[in-house]
């Protein structure tokens, strides 16, 4: 018998997962699949999207690859619109002439976003958010504009204009509602939720109504309101709503709803009982859902009715019922949440709300006339409770006690209610958007998954929009500990604690050494992991000299010669110059040291000169010399304060605001020797342009009219992360006492070798939880954390300084202890007038030379 | 019988430390566990770095074994025997040592195989 031809128009998301579903079930041999898209790529991850102006490349973001299709059997046509339906023939036609056959035909073409009629939308830099195309002329859009508006301030709108944040784009937010998120938030929620992206830096305008876009004065374009006012934007993203593309069907007939649509039974089949229609162009009890979780639910519905129609003949087992539309998002740092019936339209319902205005937290729950059922809920500024209310929801369980609870923060001493995942039935949905129940995850357990990376390859559980990932959590470490699985998180063999853990100790046992340590809650003889983890531990609050007897073993390969070792064994000097500032004469010292050694000499990317390729013994004659000269040692080789980078600021720059130079200065010198998880870098810069790269350090430092604003956490290297802005407007003094107090925070609580970034995005309840503790002390231990850090400061000593004074340190630094002769395996070539080690292959001629002779 | 070179003090290896000496025209890492006075000795250069650090190494143990992570890389040679822990394809030399009247020495002759 023939193979069975379905037709699948559209390759998005809800199409890809439909023929997923089918190729990969067990009746997969009977159907032939075949498929085209408009786009010029396979499926991918739109609700990831965004993450494309994060560094996230097209291939990151596929959901299938060519390969994949092609080992399936799936026949696929990029770039080929489906432009006819032939219902009698049974066959659709393409722009490019192609026509085949079905013998079921799915319409997946999503939808499209719409751009409201308003005179002048159609210019250059008038764009959209839907496809990774539209992605690519914002990124070029951006990057020639200053300023950019987004159109709309519903989910995506907000997520647009993240994004044109992120691009450093000045950017506002018209709305014509009056107020954000107005479908999934009250009006109090709306409310805060306005506040708190104003205090990020967008600009929020409601209630206004585009008349028309016309050129601009001061920008590219002017945006005129039907109320007379008006903005300048370079740049204008329309995120006013989406539309279903139910072109394909209006023209050939098939059920439209009122406001568009492809209309569908709970079969998803459309008025043409082979044609039928899945994800956002689809019409079902006359709605539009605009999320992928339904549309996936569609998918499944559909696969099973087709196999039941044309394999089993079997009646079909799954119908399309509804699905859930609530959702969480973090958008631009704001947790957001909104569930279920969110305004309390359900008749006799009451509602209960908490409002924090000092922690800007909103949360406001809907539950049944009886009290006992759960409705709804919106929360805005901690969303932490959303897998709680949602599972209470969706599972239609009794709220346990007093439903306030749900929603009030915990008081001292006393846990906040929550819902035990153990209190969940099996068949409780967890993860909506792959229809991945609590059953399947223990399952996955009891197979042997046990990290999240199992569970996600195992289920596809939070692959998808991410919402349900601590909830998948909370399930897989349940059914971890129900089968007596201990999940290890020891620093290494030598200690049963985190890093966390072992500084808690090291601070409230006062231990001042490694031995102490090991003796009393540890064992064996150490290594390379906790030895350099404790050194830095007992260095951030004792801060004795690193090469103490006592503490010398524990230091990494650098810190031990405080140097940096090179790939041949010899070592690069790196002075500090703080703040980049260096005299003439101090120059001239690097210069002459670096001719009379011979060291290869580079400027780094840190505003300083390294002088590399100096042997063990001549770090010691090196050193008096730089010491000599005033110069200090820079760390370079520590888990500590690296550089503070400055601009020249006001003191010669024409756009300097205050004086960056000397504010770089002070904070190096105030927190050079700071030992600590990894290491930390700042940046100052006198004005919001920014020459000093502030924003990709830990701590940021900008000068503003009315004084200094703080960023925290950033990062260059593998990962980089926009630093968070922290405070602002600060003066001198509480500058530093806020710097004095995260850093110490940081030191306390980090995992070791985890840089600022990776701590801030690990910590619960993330930058506004560090707010909490830095600018109001929540925890009240603002004093001590300072106390640690003056500590540290008074106590600083130059270690190389402290090194070359004494006659019993120097003699570590040669390289054989009974011998005065050099290393001989170094072997060097001379390239633009400096030398370098040779690579391998120089080695061998070179060799072969000198034996030659 | 085994003649003995005298190299060094026990008290020049900072505890839990390593040195290097010269010895037969030969690089070796010598290390000093804790306050103790055992030590080890080992060949200097790290065949995997290519270079000859071993004795800038920081030292430990895992398991039962008593070790030291090169520098550059930081794979585990076992002190005793040299072997390398990550790679059982590579050892380096091990030598037999001994410390005399507070003082550490090394065996003339042919090293220690394994
Ligand atoms: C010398 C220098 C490159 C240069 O020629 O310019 C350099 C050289 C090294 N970097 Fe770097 N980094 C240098 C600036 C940077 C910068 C730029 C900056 O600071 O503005 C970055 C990105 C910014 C950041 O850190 O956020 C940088 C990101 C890294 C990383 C990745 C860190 C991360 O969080 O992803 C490492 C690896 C690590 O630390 O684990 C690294 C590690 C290293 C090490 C220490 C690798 C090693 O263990 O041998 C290099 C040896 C330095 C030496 O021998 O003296 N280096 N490194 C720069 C010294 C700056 C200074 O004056 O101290
Ligand atoms: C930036 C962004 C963020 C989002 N975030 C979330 C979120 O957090 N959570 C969530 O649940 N949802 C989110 N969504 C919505 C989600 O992406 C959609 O619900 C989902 O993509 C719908 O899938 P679909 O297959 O129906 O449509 P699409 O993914 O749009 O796929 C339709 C495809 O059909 C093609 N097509 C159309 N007509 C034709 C034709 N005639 N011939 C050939 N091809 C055609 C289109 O080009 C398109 O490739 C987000 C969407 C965007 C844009
Ligand atoms: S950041 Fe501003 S003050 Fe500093 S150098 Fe650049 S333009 Fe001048
Ligand atoms: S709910 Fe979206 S990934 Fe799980």
């Amino acid at each position: 018998m023939s193979k069975k031809r379905v037709v699948v128009v559209g390759n998005g998301m809800v199409g890809h997962n439909f023929i997923n579903t089918l190729a990969t079930s067990e009746h997969s041999s009977e159907f032939d699949i075949i498929t085209f898209s408009e786009e010029p790529r396979l499926a991918y991850d739109r609700v990831q999207l965004s993450k494309y102006f994060s560094g996230s490349s097209a291939e990151d973001l596929a959901l299938t690859t060519e390969s994949d299709y092609q080992s399936q059997g799936v026949i696929y046509t990029l770039n080929d619109k489906v432009v006819e339906i032939n219902a009698h023939e049974k066959t659709v036609t393409t722009a490019s002439g192609r026509k085949e056959g079905y013998d079921k035909l799915v319409l997946a073409t999503g939808s499209y976003p719409f751009v409201p009629p308003i005179p002048g939308k159609d210019q250059p830099h008038c764009l959209v958010y839907r496809t990774i195309e539209d992605l690519e002329a914002i990124s070029a859009a951006a990057k020639v504009s200053k300023t950019g508006v987004v159109v709309g301030g519903g989910l995506l709108g907000l997520e647009a204009a993240n994004a044109l944040k992120a691009a450093g784009l000045e950017t506002h937010v018209v709305e014509f509602a009056p107020r954000l998120m107005a479908v999934q938030l009250d009006e109090s929620g709306g409310k805060l939720l306005r506040r708190k992206i104003e205090s990020l830096g967008v600009q929020v305008h409601t209630e206004k109504n585009t008349k028309e876009i016309v050129a601009g004065e001061e920008c590219r374009y002017r945006m005129n309101f039907v109320d007379g006012t008006f903005l300048e934007t370079d740049m204008i993203l329309f995120s006013a709503g989406i539309r279903p593309q139910d072109e394909l069907a209006r023209q050939f007939n098939l059920e439209i709803g009122e406001r568009g649509g492809i209309v569908i039974n709970d079969y998803c089949q459309t008025s043409a009982d082979d044609i039928y229609a899945i994800g956002e162009c689809a019409l079902w009890d006359n709605k539009i859902y605009g999320l992928v979780a339904p549309g996936y639910a569609m998918a499944k519905v559909t696969a099973g009715h087709i196999v039941s129609q044309l394999v089993t003949h079997e009646p079909a087992t799954s119908a399309f019922q509804g699905a859930d539309m609530s959702t969480k998002l973090k958008l631009l740092g704001v947790e957001v949440a909104s569930i279920g019936d969110a305004h309390g339209r359900t008749a006799g319902s009451h509602s209960y709300v908490f409002s924090d205005d000092v922690t800007e937290v909103y949360k406001r729950l809907v539950v049944s006339e009886d009290g006992k059922k759960l409705l709804g809920a919106v929360l805005v500024g901690d969303s932490e409770a959303y897998g709680t209310l949602l599972q209470l929801m969706l599972n239609d369980m009794d709220i346990p006690g007093n439903p306030a609870a749900l929603i009030l923060p915990a008081m001292d001493g006393q846990e906040a209610v929550g819902l035990g995942v153990s209190s969940l039935p099996d068949t409780a949905q967890i993860c909506s958007c792959f229809d991945v129940s609590k059953g399947d995850i223990s399952e996955a357990v009891q197979g042997g998954c046990c990290t999240m990376g199992d569970i996600k390859s195992a289920t596809q559980a939070s692959t998808g929009c991410g919402g349900c990932t601590a909830l998948v959590k909370q399930v897989m470490d349940a059914e971890l500990e129900a089968l007596g699985v201990e999940v290890n998180t020891d620093i290494c063999e030598h200690f049963a604690y985190t890093r966390v853990e072992l500084a808690d100790i090291v601070r409230v046992q006062e231990y001042t050494t490694f031995q102490q340590v090991l003796e009393g809650h540890g064992k064996g003889h150490g290594c390379e992991i906790c030895k350099p983890a404790l050194g830095s531990i007992l260095a951030s609050f004792n801060n004795e000299y690193i090469l103490k007897d006592e503490h010398i073993g524990l230091q990494d390969t650098n810190d031990i010669f405080l140097g940096n070792m090179q790939k041949d064994g010899t070592y690069s000097i790196v002075p500090r110059i703080a703040a980049g500032e260096i005299t003439p004469e101090k120059l001239i010292v690097l210069g002459e040291i670096g001719r009379d050694y011979d060291l290869y000499t580079k400027i780094t990317g840190g505003q300083r000169i390294d002088l590399f390729g100096a042997q063990l013994h001549q770090l010691p004659e090196i050193w008096k010399k730089l010491v000599d000269a005033g110069f200090e040692t820079g760390h370079a080789y520590g888990k500590s304060l690296r550089t503070v980078k400055s601009c020249v600021g006001s003191t010669w720059c024409r756009y300097g605001l205050l004086d960056s130079v000397s504010m770089a200065v002070a904070l190096e010198d105030r927190y050079k020797g700071l030992r600590s998880p990894h290491k930390i870098k700042f940046g100052v810069s006198g004005c919001t342009r920014e020459c000093a790269e502030a924003q990709s350090k830990d701590i940021g430092v900008i000068a503003t009219e009315k004084g200094w604003n703080l960023y925290v956490c950033g990062n260059g290297g593998m990962r980089p992360r926009h630093a968070d802005l922290f405070a602002t407007e600060l003066d001198d003094e509480t500058l530093v006492r806020y710097i004095d107090r995260v850093l110490m925070f940081y030191i306390r609580t980090a995992d070791r070798l985890q840089r600022t970034s990776v701590w801030l995005e690990n910590l619960e309840g993330g930058l506004d939880y560090l707010k909490q503790v830095v600018i109001d002390d929540k925890l009240a231990i603002a004093d001590e954390l300072e106390n640690g850090m003056t500590k540290v400061v008074g106590t600083y000593q130059c270690e190389w300084k402290t090194t070359i004074e004494s006659p019993e340190k120097m003699k570590r630094f040669q390289h054989y202890i009974n011998a005065d002769a050099a290393d001989d395996n170094l072997l060097y070539v001379r390239e633009r007038g400096q030398r370098r080690p040779a690579t391998d292959v120089e080695r061998i001629e070179l060799v072969d030379l000198n034996s030659g002779k | 019988m085994t003649q003995w070179t005298q190299i060094c003090a026990l008290t020049d290896i900072a505890p839990d430390t390593g040195v290097c000496a010269l010895h037969q025209g030969e690089q070796v890492a010598l290390f000093r566990l804790g306050q103790t006075e055992q030590v080890f000795a080992i060949g200097n250069y790290d065949p995997i770095g290519r270079a000859n650090v071993l004795s800038r190494g920081i030292v430990g143990s895992i398991g039962e074994r008593y070790v030291v992570a090169s520098p550059l890389y930081k794979q585990h040679f076992d002190l005793a025997t040299g072997e390398c822990l990550e790679d059982d394809a590579v050892t380096v030399k091990a030598y037999p040592v001994r410390i005399a009247a507070g003082q550490v020495e090394l065996a003339q002759g042919a090293a220690l195989s394994v």
